[in-house]
């Protein structure tokens, strides 16, 4: 069966999947004392939005070869990523419960062998982008109907493996791919405006052959409509630019650089717990 | 006894030693710049920057960039010291590394942060234990993995002064100062730890205190055991490795790095080529399973127990 198409109520249900995403992510990051909460609560709206309402798969049968893809090439956001697969139903909530502890498939970075779900390894950043570039190909030389999503940070933009993409990409006209970019403009240190400038990414984005959408990473209408867009009504590999806020949804997290793998003490967790409702 | 001292030492963090001593490096020479890839704060450079932020070249997250762009400040007559977690320095910019700096030949520092399984849980591609074998291959380049806040420092200081490319592997481990009276660094030769007769221990980096445990370990059942701090890879001491090879006819290496291609793959061609011995290799298979940095330790035997058992097993085969 496939799953999470658009409906009605599809908005409802995504804004409960994704509080219901921050707040066991931060239990999860809590209890581990390790984690990358930051990125986890900027990418939580897209990846609820993805799994709740864009995304054609079944969770019983994690390698049917129609389904649609998504690759989340910022892999340090495992909060978001292993929350958003648990709720889809590819493996049971207890296995959270084991995030980062001594042999658990639950690795601190994503890795396939070991997790139903997910479609390649990552960690390193830039890596995820030209897999699923690989895969949309793969998908326009066979005919296959899927569509392919990839995340990636927005500092993850420095590396040059996403400029490569992005050519062959424009070039090749993979209209079947999305590139989605959690542009909350902080990196690890610093802001990325600061350290190496992205802006303005539109222009570089429709400089290589792509249609460019500007939206917020939080607004579920406006993602909704945007990562939905049927392929077949463009001509050209499609970016969304989604603003986001680092920290999204924990007052204190919020666009600060400390949050980026700072983790709560008990009484910042029940200060967050609490503010997420 | 050196020995006593580690395991009552204070536990550092070499990162502080590292930037203390650039910092004052820097002071002195001022064609010293650091080149960096988001990664002004894991690498505690926060002081060099306020200092001298001119000299502070952040990339951003692009390590192929980063080390092109230091061998490029070589060219023009800077003395740039990379620093960016060893995992991606290593891994992301191997042509970089190979080409634009061990090739072309320039004076460019690499320095490794976070090297070996420091980032525990985050797992494999977090890792660095593949860059002795990598970084062996590339010859021109001294490898140096220091095993304490000291050593770091001198470490640090050799590199500087020397012309020449440089890899330092750093860690994040907090590791004992090891005492030994009249210490001095000197690259490619190795430090004689603690001596011994029926077998050598040979580490580096965070594995030389638990190489000392172990020759402890093994004086309780009578066994002499040699601990030499090879805290060269490249080039070897090979003097010092035939040395331990005719004297004490057993070997055991150590190194929180893949068990292969690395000091047990250098020691092992060296022996193998002048005094062939028994060699034992302490270190991990292969991709590490998720897991904290002590769990994963003592579950592939980089601890005092896993080495003595090395030891054994390497005395044992002496003479079959
Ligand atoms: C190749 C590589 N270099 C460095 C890192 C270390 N690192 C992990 S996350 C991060 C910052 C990422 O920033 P961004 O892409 O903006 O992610 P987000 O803000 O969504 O967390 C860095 C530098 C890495 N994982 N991979
Ligand atoms: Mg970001």
């Amino acid at each position: 069966m496939s799953h999470a198409l658009k409906t009605d109520n599809s908005e409802g249900l995504i804004r409960d999947k994704a509080l219901w995403m921050r707040r066991r992510a931060l239990q999860m990051v809590f209890d581990k004392q390790l984690g990358h909460l930051g990125g986890d609560f900027s990418a939580i709206d897209i990846l609820a939005t993805l799994y709740f309402g864009v995304l054609r798969y079944d969770p019983a049968r994690p390698d049917w070869a129609d389904r649609d893809r998504f690759v989340m090439s910022k892999g340090h956001a495992t909060g978001a990523l292993y929350t958003a697969l648990s709720a889809a139903g590819y493996f049971p909530e207890d296995w959270l419960d084991t995030y980062m502890a001594h042999h658990s498939k639950l690795n601190g970075h994503p890795n396939r062998q070991y997790l139903p779900g997910v479609e390649t390894n990552t960690g390193p950043l830039g890596h995820g982008f030209p897999v699923a570039l690989g895969i949309a190909i793969a998908g326009q030389i066979t005919g296959a109907g899927y569509r392919t999503y990839v995340l990636t940070g927005d500092g993850e933009q420095q590396e040059g493996s996403n400029w490569e993409a992005a050519m062959t990409a424009g070039h090749r006209k993979v209209k079947n791919l999305t590139l989605i970019i959690d542009r909350n403009r902080l990196q690890q240190g610093a802001g990325t405006e600061e350290t190496a400038g992205l802006d303005p990414l539109d222009d570089k984005y429709r400089a290589f052959g792509w249609e460019v959408a500007e939206i917020s990473g939080h607004d579920y209408g406006q993602l909704l409509d945007t990562l939905g867009t049927p392929v077949g009504s463009r001509e050209k590999p499609l970016c969304v630019i989604a603003n986001t806020v680092k920290g999204k949804g924990v007052s204190f997290m919020e666009n600060l650089t400390k949050w980026h793998h700072g983790v709560p003490n008990a009484e910042q967790f029940a200060q967050a717990m609490k503010e997420l409702v | 006894m050196p020995v006593a001292a580690a395991e009552t030492a204070l536990r550092l963090d070499c990162r502080v030693a590292w930037a203390e001593t650039l910092e004052s490096l820097a002071e002195a020479d001022e064609r010293i710049v650091v080149v960096v890839n988001d990664s002004v704060g894991s690498s505690n450079l926060g002081g060099f920057k306020q200092k001298f932020p001119d000299r502070t070249i952040n990339v951003g997250i692009a390590e192929q960039n980063m080390v092109g762009v230091a061998a490029g400040l070589a060219n023009g007559g800077r003395v740039p010291f990379v620093s960016a977690a060893s995992c991606f320095l290593t891994a992301r910019a191997m042509e970089q590394l190979k080409a634009d700096v061990a090739y072309a030949g320039f004076n460019v520092k690499l320095v490794g942060q976070s090297s070996g399984i420091a980032y525990g849980e985050l797992g494999a591609t977090h890792h660095s234990i593949e860059d002795f074998a990598w970084l062996r291959a590339l010859g021109p380049i001294t490898l140096i993995a220091p095993c304490d806040a000291w050593e770091t420092a001198e470490a640090i200081k050799w590199a500087a002064a020397h012309e020449g490319p440089v890899y330092l592997r750093l860690s994040r481990m907090k590791v004992p100062t090891l005492d030994l009276p009249g210490r001095s660094f000197t690259a490619g030769k190795a430090e004689l730890q603690r001596p011994g007769s029926d077998v050598t221990l040979i580490a580096n980096g965070t594995t030389v205190h638990l190489a000392l445990s172990a020759a402890e370990m093994l004086a309780g059942e009578g066994v002499s055991a040699r601990v030499l701090n090879m805290h060269t890879i490249t080039p070897l001491d090979t003097d010092a490795v035939i040395a331990a090879a005719r004297e004490t006819g057993a070997i055991v290496t150590v190194e929180e790095a893949l068990d292969r291609g690395g000091l047990g793959g250098a020691v092992a061609e060296c022996t193998s080529a002048s005094h062939p011995v028994p060699v034992q290799r302490v270190g991990f298979p292969g991709f590490m399973p998720t897991g904290s940095i002590e769990s994963l330790f003592k579950e592939f035997g980089l601890s005092p127990a896993g080495i003595a058992s090395a030891a054994r097993i390497a005395m044992r085969r002496k003479g079959n």
